[in-house]
């Protein structure tokens, strides 16, 4: 049954779908799955940005090469389209749904003004249920604190689950250069490790891809036939190729979504259970923690595990939600609470509540930039709004133009279960990041002009009337140059005959 | 200076000084379905899970010895029905990878997400209820809760070292939203509404 009938690219649908599951003559879509068939053509995979070191990355010529790939471009809106009207679905069923957003930020906004408080609180519970506690300022050291760990332990191979905060790490880099074999076990991200490719979006890391894309690079590593890419198949192929991973694993690793103060419980959520495998099956267990995931009680929880995978996926509920409050019988459980620039975020007045964000990627999902881009296009652990407004922080002048890809609609501000104010932070950073000289010359030429006339109205009126005139009669190439990033993928709007301003003098103006 | 110390004395020169007080979470349970079990069911069966009808007379375990018939490996956890892998006698978790069924009792459920709760007293052996291929799971049809607020009540959270919600079995669409069942924990998992026996209830 088609939920959610609008399609962006009809062209997509298919016929027939043999391999969906139904059940009571329902088509299943929970998890991340697709409320109606949807087949692409294969076609050669775009790659993302051209990373040089620390100069800034040009999002939109990995953009425009992405929407150079027509079958990946469409598959990619179409479907993140989907996630978010399934979002849309799940919203509508619950009567407090806005009421749970309140609370959500809330709950997180108090949370931040008191997470000393609360982390010792953390540490001290997770102490007494026999975890041990560690504590990492920045990626190099959480990365030699888990390399400790499992050194104690003789540990050559670590089974793990998707973490956003291990990839900011550049956690699996790391181990591989000191000598310690990396399974990824969530599939989206077993696609993107054996591809050697970053995750391009922090929920679907593999969701830029086609089958045909897929079926490539298990055929190169795991020894699939190169000619087949059913997905079935090609799911089945990646659980038996890494059951004896699992099973031969010396230490497990997984994220953490939320982190309960009251009762030192960290909490990780998934699909496909791997995260559960990678903490039940080797004797050792070690979690990495960003400080911003710690809330206060348990009764915080149920709000934001009620709206987590509604806002990310359009789903209830993960597969799994489990509850770590200490190690099991025989086992040993390690915590590294990761700092990496949050405590210095908290003190940026302007950005602090970006630090509310519990990674559901919604805001991804109903951007209209990213949908159109790929999320690897924009060189960075995050893409998207959310990308746009945390990046930054981490390196001001190689992340200095990603704030300008964004059409400010504010769409990811009012899908943020958390109530960030995305769309204002991206727009706030525009002006941080020219008042520092980390904008491109054209841009900034630009922006000094348009700041100087729109100080000034009497001088704004008189421009807009020209501008408008000057549209109207200029020759195509002096509005479509290259200066004009706005005029390369689009046409300029037809002008008015009348400026706002005019027609408001003449309909509602004081009568002279 | 630790770590620890650098970073929390971070966080107390950036901490924004603004009061944020921290609000009171109603339990929104003004309108609750007639049936919890009819809705947990319905939530179930949405998220790929199958709740296994108890036969109208006979023995009520019918439908658990049709769906591990044909099994080599059944590890129980359970009194009501007997496996042929002894789970008292599993050293490690990696005993368990041949399993085919695995059978253990829930916790409780919810009603809202279509959800069971396994903590570590019910699984014994945690892998068992991911390893297995597939999972059949016991639910005291009196253990049903409205939703997650009630859920997050319940002393399991406060007293097991590990619990953890299920909902349906291990799925992904992690490739072009084709949604499949077994990503790599169990490929089904089945509900049946059972009652404790009053002796192996355990609150």
């Amino acid at each position: 049954m088609n939920t959610s009938p609008a399609m962006l690219h009809p062209e997509l649908l298919a016929a027939d779908d043999p391999h969906a599951i139904v059940r009571e003559g329902r088509r299943l879509d929970h998890a991340e799955a697709a409320s109606k068939p949807l087949r692409s053509r294969p076609e050669p995979q775009p790659r993302g940005a051209k990373v040089h070191g620390n100069r800034p990355i040009d999002q939109a010529e990995a953009a425009a090469r992405f929407i150079a790939a027509p079958e990946h471009e469409k598959m990619h809106d179409e479907r993140l389209w989907d996630l978010r009207q399934k979002r849309d679905r799940e919203m509508h069923d619950i009567a407090e749904w806005e009421e749970l957003r309140s609370l959500a930020s809330a709950i997180k906004e108090h949370t931040l003004t008191h997470i000393d408080e609360y982390l010792e609180q953390f540490e001290a519970n997770a102490r007494s249920n026999g975890i041990h506690v560690h504590w990492a300022r920045d990626a190099a050291e959480h990365n030699r604190t888990v390399h400790s760990i499992l050194n104690d332990h003789g540990a050559k191979s670590l089974i793990k689950s998707k973490s956003m905060l291990t990839e900011e790490c550049g956690f699996r880099p790391y181990m591989a250069s000191v000598g310690i074999d990396v399974i990824e076990t969530d599939l989206g991200e077993r696609i993107q490790q054996l591809d050697n490719e970053d995750p391009s979006h922090v929920v679907v890391p593999a969701v830029h891809k086609l089958r045909t894309d897929v079926a490539e690079v298990f055929a190169r590593t795991i020894g699939t036939d190169p000619a087949n890419s059913d997905v079935h198949y090609l799911a089945e192929a990646q659980r038996e190729a890494t059951r004896p991973l699992i099973l031969a694993a010396d230490a497990g690793m997984t994220g953490c979504n939320f982190a309960v103060a009251e009762t030192g419980t960290f909490v990780v959520c998934t699909n496909e259970g791997n995260a559960d495998l990678s903490a039940n099956v080797p004797k050792l267990h070690i979690a990495s923690i960003g400080i911003e995931k710690i809330i206060p009680r348990l009764e915080h929880l149920a709000v934001f595990v009620r709206l987590l995978s509604r806002s990310a996926l359009g789903s209830p509920v993960t597969q799994y939600t489990s509850h770590f409050r200490g190690p099991r019988d025989g086992g040993e459980m390690h915590i590294v609470l990761v700092d990496n620039g949050r405590s210095e975020r908290l003190g940026l007045e302007e950005f602090w509540t970006s630090l509310k964000c519990i990674r559901c990627g919604a805001c991804m999902n109903t951007c209209p930039v990213y949908r159109r881009s790929g999320g690897l296009s924009y060189g960075a652990t995050y893409s998207g709004p959310i990308g746009l407004i945390i990046d930054p922080t981490f390196n001001q002048s190689k992340y200095s133009n990603l704030p300008f890809s964004s059409t400010l609609n504010g769409s990811c501000s009012n899908v943020c279960p958390v109530k960030i104010n995305i769309h204002e932070q991206i727009y706030a950073w525009r002006r941080v990041l020219v008042e520092h000289h980390e904008t491109p010359f054209a841009k900034r030429a630009e922006m000094k002009a348009a700041g100087e006339l729109l100080s000034r109205p009497a001088a704004y009126r008189a421009a807009i009337a020209a501008a408008n005139v000057a549209l109207a009669h200029l020759p195509r190439w002096v509005i479509y140059n290259g200066l004009n990033a706005w005029g390369r993928h689009r046409e300029a709007p037809q002008p008015p005959k009348q400026t706002f301003h005019s027609w408001y003098q003449a309909n509602r103006g004081e009568k002279k | 200076m630790s770590s620890r110390d650098d970073i929390l004395a971070s966080i107390r020169a950036n901490l924004p000084r603004v009061d944020r007080p921290l609000p009171a979470v109603p339990l929104f349970d003004d309108s609750s379905p007639a049936s919890l079990l009819a809705a947990f069911k319905d939530n179930l069966h949405r998220m790929g899970g199958m709740f296994l009808d108890p036969p109208a007379s006979g023995d009520i375990l019918t439908p658990v010895r049709a769906k591990i018939a044909g099994a080599k490996i059944v590890c129980s956890t359970v009194a009501e029905i007997a496996g042929n892998r002894d789970i008292a006698g599993v050293s490690k978790p990696q005993d368990l990878a041949d399993v085919d069924f695995a059978i253990v009792r829930a916790a409780f459920a919810v009603a809202e997400t279509g959800s069971v709760l396994l903590s570590d007293a019910n699984l014994r052996v945690n892998a068992v209820a991911y390893l297995a291929q597939h999972l059949i799971v016991l639910l005291d049809p009196t253990d049903v809760v409205l939703n997650l607020h009630h859920a997050y009540r319940r002393s399991e959270f406060r007293d097991r070292h590990c619990a953890s919600f299920h909902t349906g079995p291990s799925a992904t669409a992690d490739i072009e939203g084709v949604l499949i069942h077994g990503a790599q924990g169990v490929r089904s998992l089945s509900v049946l509404p059972l009652a404790r026996a009053a002796s192996t209830a355990t609150h």
